[in-house]
């Protein structure tokens, strides 16, 4: 990294700062990946970059910063990701912006470079997805889409890396040329430019600075801009009663409400500009929307709806069961049969950590990179919107929306994520909702607890009905909670983009990076939690606390007195249930617990209470009051469904004994 | 004077028929309301001057008249509640269709806001009035969506477009896969209308029904080149004018 050396015009010179903004599922991300190389997450649906990702690039002896902001269709105030976006931009002044617009839908995308040109920042549009754009019989010409606009326009795939050296030397060009050059502006109709600029004569005259252009501010009090308002209310009381009234002249002139004015008048300039700069070919049917035709069909939809889910999980088990097999076989040369428990503190340690590297290689990556590999996919494809929509119906029985399914697939892989997913739920209680119900599915840790246990010591029929069980539960308590947790349900408004065959370097890439996140994140952990508690078993620190929690554990639960530490540790990881037990007694568990045993373990495992980087990504995202309750419900759950189980079991092998 | 004293009973009706009529036209003949209202086209001018007097309506000797923003908010309520009080008349009571809209047409003028509110939420909010299955405008209460109704927060309710006669909304099952339509009229909550009209679902705008999905499901739309799916909910929200196949 170069020093911020500012004395020296040389070096200052040569940074960049560029910021990607547009819709969102036009490839931001994807450009943004082959520019800086970082890991960023894409997928095929809408709301995945909410934080600014940041990533570096060295181009023609620039040092260049790329921001990828999060895909919007507008500059307003109703999401957290307008308001960032707007703001970056405004405030943070990057050399120049790259609007990224999806070739394929032209006009809507225009929309938006239309208030990024209000925003008077210097521009170069990105057309891509030609490709998609060509299949739909959709040709671009380049040259007269420019000329409208009067910015620089290149067209890209990049997903093929086509287009991308040209759009960096362009970037590079504008932003050098930036600050002499004057920023083209789109005029609306007569009578709304004529009230534009009474606004920003009375801006002029009153002199503010609030960063923003003095159109825009126009613009957006005429849209009555809630931010923009409040803001503009402080400084002067007159600006906002003009406004008022311009507003309202509009409003007579045309019998709807300015906002919608505005808006129409952007939409008839995005239309007239792609209509002028695209050629529609007719053309038959595409393999695209063949497909779409199957996966959202009244009956076939539902299947593969079901088949998504599904394929995602068997998978899953199949590849990670046989991965895993493979591995135990090559670590059990190593294994230590029998934990350490006596002798030098060194070695009991030393034993303990090794447990937890040969667990997390034997236990968490067969499992995690199939799961990844599946899931990536499946989000690629686009299928995920198509699930959605079929789904929607069923989600509102727990207060969601079709979107919400998306957060909630992601949850089989890990809670976290798919938590912060969230964000692309409308409204608060939503995201809650969502959140709660999250916290029961079965992410890959629960999955390796189901089959470390289960599958392997019972049977794999009890694993899949533990499954069940819980998908049930789920949807028990998301419905319970539903119930309790009054406010408004907002309807499904989703976007569904073209289905697409998954670009394998995409695919790749990203299920590199989220493996990666996983393992740094796990094996630390592993290590030093296997070899403490190994430590504390040795030297009788967990008896008292086995003790303490008997009562729960051992007669409401009917489990060994050592569940309390197992629990008290899989608040950590979860997988921790399954390591520690292994460190403890070694592999072959079946000596330790009887059948019962295995399955309520399991099930409490599986409900009792998120992980620990489950609870901070709650309360990062919710706060205190909020998680606790979610742990609360997860806690409550896990204890009365545990002991009912329990005794269901005992009293259904005593039917059979007497029979 | 109170204002309830000034929206007497006629002023109501006149004003009611006047926005009916001006459904198809810029302005509307004083015999066109002497004709439906089935009065003498004398007294129908003197009562023009007093409502133009008023400022509920503009009118133009031997033109016509046009409502004031007042005169439509006063009729737009007055057919809300008309057309409530046919749904509560058919559904609740049980009275056959064609019989609710005279019981009706008598009953509007004494509801107050209150019983409105609390009509539509017993209902349920619907959409349309059962005998000539017009829509039902929106409620001018401030609420923002009719959730928000249920639980009493207050903010804005907006409508957009203009209603006319033959408008269905995508969730009618009148409007099948792959019909074309126009984009007419939206209402519901600010938030929404904004997020709809930023996916440029604006009145004007021509959609393509695309898919719907089963078990009350939502409708998937194409307008402007994108492809939209929209929940029942938001879909029962936006009105259509069907243009064929």
């Amino acid at each position: 990294m170069p020093s911020e050396d500012k004395t020296s015009m040389e070096a200052a010179d040569k940074q960049l700062v560029i910021a990607l903004a547009g819709n969102a599922n036009v490839g931001k991300s994807v450009i943004f990946n082959h520019l800086t190389g970082s890991r960023q997450i894409i997928g095929n649906w809408p709301g995945k970059t909410v934080e600014l990702a940041k990533g570096y690039l060295r181009f023609e002896n620039y040092d260049i910063e790329v921001i990828d902001l999060p895909g919007i269709y507008s500059f307003s105030t109703f999401s957290l990701e307008e308001v960032v976006s707007r703001e970056y931009i405004a405030f943070e002044e990057p050399n120049v912006v790259i609007n990224v617009i999806d070739a394929s839908v032209l006009e809507r995308n225009l929309y938006f470079t239309l208030q990024l040109m209000e925003l008077e920042v210097p521009l170069v549009i990105c057309v891509n997805q030609m490709d998609i754009a060509l299949k739909k019989g959709l040709i671009i010409d380049i040259d007269k889409l420019q000329a409208a606009l009067g910015v620089p326009v290149i067209p890209t795939v990049a997903i093929r890396g086509e287009g991308l050296h040209d759009l960096m030397e362009v970037a590079v060009g504008v932003a050098k040329n930036a600050p002499q050059e004057k920023k083209p502006l789109i005029r609306y109709g007569a009578e709304v430019e004529e009230r534009i600029e009474k606004l920003v004569k009375f801006l002029k005259s009153i002199k503010l600075q609030l960063g923003y252009p003095l159109r825009w501010i126009a613009i957006k009090l005429l849209e009555d801009d809630e931010e923009v308002r409040e803001q503009m209310e402080s400084e002067s009381k007159e600006i906002i009663i003009l406004a008022n009234q311009l507003a309202i002249e509009l409003e007579d002139i045309h019998q709807e409400p300015c906002f919608s004015i505005i808006n129409s008048e952007r939409y008839s300039c995005a239309s007239r500009i792609a209509n002028d700069s695209q050629i529609n070919t007719e053309i038959e049917a595409t393999l695209s929307e063949k497909l779409d035709r199957i996966v959202t069909h009244r009956v076939f939809g539902y299947v593969v709806s079901f088949m998504v889910i599904a394929t995602l999980l068997l998978w899953t088990f199949l590849v990670g069961n046989f991965l895993s097999d493979i591995l135990s076989q090559l670590f059990g040369f190593f294994q230590p049969v029998d934990p350490v428990v006596s002798g030098p503190v060194i070695s009991i340690l030393w034993n303990g950590a090794f447990g937890g590297i040969v667990a997390g290689i034997t236990l968490v990556v067969p499992y995690i990179i199939p799961f990844y590999l599946m899931l990536t996919v499946i989000e690629d494809s686009g299928i995920l919107p198509r699930v959605a929509f079929m789904m929607d119906s069923f989600m509102h029985k727990i207060g969601l929306h079709g979107k919400a399914l998306v957060p909630l697939i992601l949850g089989y892989g890990c809670n976290v994520p798919a938590i912060y997913t969230t964000r692309i739920l409308e409204t608060r209680r939503e995201r809650m909702l969502a959140a709660l119900a999250i916290t029961f599915a079965p992410c890959s840790a629960r999955t390796i607890i189901i089959l470390g246990l289960v599958a392997a010591f019972v049977s794999i029929e009890w694993a899949l009905a533990l499954y069940l069980i819980d998908i049930f539960i789920m949807f028990i308590v998301g419905r319970m909670a539903f119930k309790a947790l009054s406010g408004e349900t907002t309807g499904l408004i989703m976007e569904i983009h073209t289905l697409r065959v998954p670009s394998f370097s995409v695919v790749t890439k990203q299920t590199w990076t989220r493996t990666k996140s996983i393992i740094y994140m796990v094996f630390p952990l592993y290590i030093l939690g296997s070899a403490l508690v190994q430590g504390m078993y040795a030297f009788g620190f967990l008896d008292p606390i086995s003790n303490f929690l008997a009562p729960l554990t051992v007669w409401w639960l009917g489990l060994p007195a050592i569940a309390g530490i197992l629990l008290i540790f899989g608040v950590i990881r979860k997988e921790y249930i399954l390591l520690l037990l292994v460190a403890i007694y070694g592999t072959n568990l079946a000596l330790v617990l009887t059948p019962v045993q295995f399955i309520v373990l399991a099930l409490i495992g599986m409900l009792y209470i998120p992980c620990i980087s489950t609870l901070a990504i709650l309360i990062k995202e919710f706060g205190w009051r909020p998680t606790i309750a979610i742990a609360l419900a997860n806690l409550i759950t896990a204890i009365i469904v545990g002991g009912i189980v329990y005794r269901l079991l005992e009293f259904l092998i005593q039917s059979l004994i007497m029979i | 004077m109170s204002t309830d004293e000034l929206q007497s009973e006629s002023i109501q009706e006149y004003l009611e028929v006047i926005y009916k009529l001006s459904q198809n036209a810029d302005k509307v003949k004083n015999s066109e309301i002497a004709k439906k209202m089935n009065i003498a086209p004398a007294s129908v001018t003197q009562m023009m001057q007093r409502l133009s007097e008023l400022g509920y309506v503009n009118y133009y000797p031997y033109k016509g008249v046009n409502l004031t923003v007042e005169g439509r908010r006063i009729a737009k309520k007055m057919v809300r509640r008309h057309r409530l009080l046919e749904c509560f008349l058919h559904y609740i009571l049980k009275i056959k269709k064609d019989r609710v809209h005279d019981q009706a047409c008598e009953i509007e003028h004494t509801l107050n806001d209150e019983s409105e509110r609390a009509l539509c939420q017993l209902l349920k909010h619907p959409d349309k009035c059962p005998d000539t299955r017009n829509p039902i405008p929106a409620c001018d209460l401030k609420l923002s969506s009719c959730d928000e109704c249920m639980k009493k927060k207050r903010r804005d309710l907006g409508e957009i477009g203009k209603r006319d006669q033959d408008v269905i909304s995508l969730a009618d099952p009148a409007l099948k896969e792959g019909q074309k339509a126009r984009i007419a009229f939206i209402r519901g909550g600010h938030k929404m209308i904004r997020r709809l009209l930023d996916l440029g679902i604006t009145v004007g705008a021509t959609i393509v029904v695309l898919r719907k999905a089963p078990f009350r499901g939502p409708v998937e739309i194409a307008v402007r080149g994108s492809n939209i799916a929209l929940g029942r909910t938001v879909g029962s929200s936006v009105f259509v004018e069907v243009l064929g196949v």
